[in-house]
């Protein structure tokens, strides 16, 4: 016999879900790539020293490195660099 | 005639055409099938490509494509009559607009969801890309020209609408932050928006604003004052991120409109009002033709390619599976059509008895100047049927408008900073490239410009030549179907299908824009406008241009297939 179902949305979850997918469906897309764009110039911001670059920020967004590695790696592979070729940065 | 019966006619023409003519098109056409992968599916990457309902993409087509231009045109139009307007719309919308959006769909996802101006890159000529590119240029100038003259217009002569019109803007913030700052559902808070907007009507009429003081300081008109004022406005809203006001203000408009249906709709069936305009308008020798101004004239509402921007920009990249775009695509058409059939009711039956549309309507000029007032003035009287006072009536359907051209002018100016970019990397300008205040400030002066031109009859004595930017925008944005038709109908050939459901909407509509553009040259050259007469040769080269290259394409087709 079939177990019911009892995380089946309610009729007032689809309505609301269905509201907020006809708000974010036009703009996701230039909202994700704004987004991306003030990320990408934090990124740069924060590796500028990986980048050869002297960051007078540096020392003080040490601790935000561990949080942004990822976002960097995304980064260099969007620039067409598979792997950073910088040893001990991402990978 | 009552009014009821029209809305019987025009709703059932579209199931009609809906049941019939777009099963046709996705059958024999576009032959649909279900099988394959969409962009949506093939591509999917949370970003562009999103596999989406089809309910909510129709919901999200048809507000995108539904503005303040659906309203204009068939207000301005019914000048000639009820009959050819609503003719015109209900034609327009089954054999056009259907075909053309539905088309635009289909081929784009067809093609890995690229927009229409690749496309006429690839499916017509690599020259068709600047051709594309020109075209949007021309259409988004007028489109931020005339919006700012119609919320000029309506400030002036409703200044009680102006403090409801602005407080849409600290309510789309808020729900913005409400959305992305504290995670929250967006359904709620804009409805509390929607009623605090609405609230703020009476508000409004008690306290009016008038700007007699600072045109005064300035040395200028009222109306002049308003819509330098709205384009600086513009020129802020455009810098802000989209998530903060556009976004929402563009989710409460699609409440807005959907309220502004029902409103009219039930008001007429409740009033049971009776059409006092004339079925065929006999106008005054000399004044403007209906053939064949009427098809420039009524462009969204009957056929209008700033559809197939949205139809290839977003909407083919979010179609779950190939034959929704039937219900999408056709189904949008269908739901602006009625937005300009509601337009139509207001203004042929909302206005009082036959002598009082007669004076409203009294030439073209008066038809032309005093078009947004039509509209609000009937949608005033509809409402008044439904037991609420008819200046607060009057109010509600000037902020309909207002936030509509509102949008739409933000979103303009924003597209066009974009394509004075593309622009100026194609004419070599490189210094123009990546200043986003510099391309922001021209994008809103030279439609601020075109704006303030002087013009002729339909400036209403205020020195605004509506009228004329109006014709000159249903011409390039019928320009820009012809361009999506003409993709859609070498697409189709190309597969060895009958064309002739997209080439017999693009030849009429080339001809009439054609048309229509060399009796306006001639019109601003008697006049000495100047300014309109460059735009409308301009216009009238890239029409010469697009023919060349849509016989050519479909010529070089024809002898492949």
């Amino acid at each position: 016999m079939p177990e019911l179902d009892d995380h089946a949305p309610s009729l007032w979850q689809r309505i609301n879900a269905y509201h907020d997918e006809l708000f974010m469906a036009p703009w996701r897309a230039g909202i994700a790539r704004q987004a991306r764009n003030e990320e990408e110039i934090l990124v740069a911001l924060l590796f500028l020293e990986a980048l050869g670059i002297p960051g007078p920020a540096d020392y003080y967004a040490l601790e935000l490195y561990p949080d942004l590695i990822e976002a960097f790696h995304r980064w260099h592979q969007r620039m067409g660099m598979e792997t950073f070729p910088e040893a001990g940065v991402c990978c | 005639m009552p009014a009821f019966y029209l809305i019987v006619i025009t709703l059932g023409a579209f199931y009609l055409g809906y049941r019939f003519y777009s099963k046709y098109l996705a059958e024999r056409v576009y032959a649909l099938d279900p099988n394959f992968k969409t962009p949506a599916n093939e591509l999917a990457d949370g970003v562009d490509f999103v596999p989406t309902n089809k309910h909510i993409l129709l919901g999200h087509h048809f507000t995108a494509v539904a503005g303040a231009a659906p309203i204009v045109g068939p207000a301005i139009a019914v000048y000639w009559g009820w009959l050819p307007a609503i003719a015109w719309v209900i034609l327009g919308t089954v054999f056009g607009a259907g075909v053309h959006d539905f088309g635009a769909i289909v081929t784009s996802a067809r093609n890995r969801g690229q927009n229409i101006g690749t496309l006429s890159g690839k499916v017509i000529s690599a020259r068709a890309s600047t051709l594309f590119l020109l075209i949007i240029f021309f259409l988004l100038t007028l489109v931020n020209a005339v919006f700012g003259v119609v919320m000029a217009i309506l400030f002036e002569a409703h200044p009680g609408s102006v403090i409801p019109a602005v407080i849409v803007i600290p309510i789309a913030m808020c729900i913005g932050q409400w959305v992305y700052r504290m995670r929250g559902a967006v359904l709620i808070p804009s409805i509390i928006g929607l009623v605090l907007l609405y609230a703020a009507i009476p508000i409004g009429q008690m306290y009016p604003i008038h700007i007699d003081g600072l045109a005064d300081m300035l040395g200028l008109s009222v109306r002049t004052t308003w819509v330098i004022l709205i384009f600086a406005y513009t020129w802020v809203a455009s810098r802000l991120p989209v998530w903060l006001l556009l976004q929402p203000r563009d989710y409460i408009n699609g409440q807005q409109l959907l309220v502004a249906l029902v409103v009219i709709f039930t008001g007429v069936i409740v009033g049971w009002d009776t059409i006092t305009a004339p079925a065929v308008n006999d106008v005054a020798e000399g004044t403007k033709h209906w053939f064949p101004y009427l098809f420039i004239t009524i462009a969204c509402g009957a056929i209008s390619g700033f559809h197939s921007l949205v139809a290839s920009g977003t909407t083919s990249k979010q179609i779950a599976n190939e034959t929704d775009a039937r219900y999408i695509g056709y189904g949008g058409a269908m739901g602006e059509g009625s937005l300009a059939l509601a337009a139509i009711l207001a203004c042929t039956a909302g206005l009082g008895s036959a002598a009082d549309w007669n004076t409203a309507y009294a030439s073209f000029g008066a038809a032309s100047g005093g078009a947004l007032d039509h509209f609000v003035t009937g949608v005033g009287h509809f409402l008044s049927n439904l037991g609420i006072d008819a200046a607060l009536g009057a109010s509600f359907a000037v902020v309909v408008v207002v936030t509509f051209a509102g949008t739409t002018m933000d979103t303009g100016v924003r597209l066009q900073r974009y394509i004075l970019q593309e622009i100026a990397e194609l004419a070599g300008f490189k210094s123009l490239v990546g200043k986003t205040s510099l391309l922001t400030t021209l994008a809103v002066l030279i439609p601020l410009a075109l704006a303030l031109a002087p013009g002729g009859e339909s400036a209403g004595g205020k020195g605004f030549a509506f009228g004329q930017l109006w014709t000159l925008f249903g011409t390039t944005n019928q320009l820009t179907a012809g361009l999506a038709l003409s993709v859609i109908a070498v697409w189709v050939l190309a597969r060895n299908r009958n064309p002739l459901a997209a080439i017999v909407p693009l030849t009429f509509l080339l001809f009439m824009t054609s048309w229509a553009l060399i009796l306006n040259l001639l019109d601003f050259l008697a006049q000495g406008s100047w300014m309109l007469l460059i735009m409308d040769a301009g216009i009238f080269v890239l029409t010469a241009w697009l023919i060349v290259e849509a016989v050519t394409a479909l010529n070089r087709q024809r002898r492949t297939a």
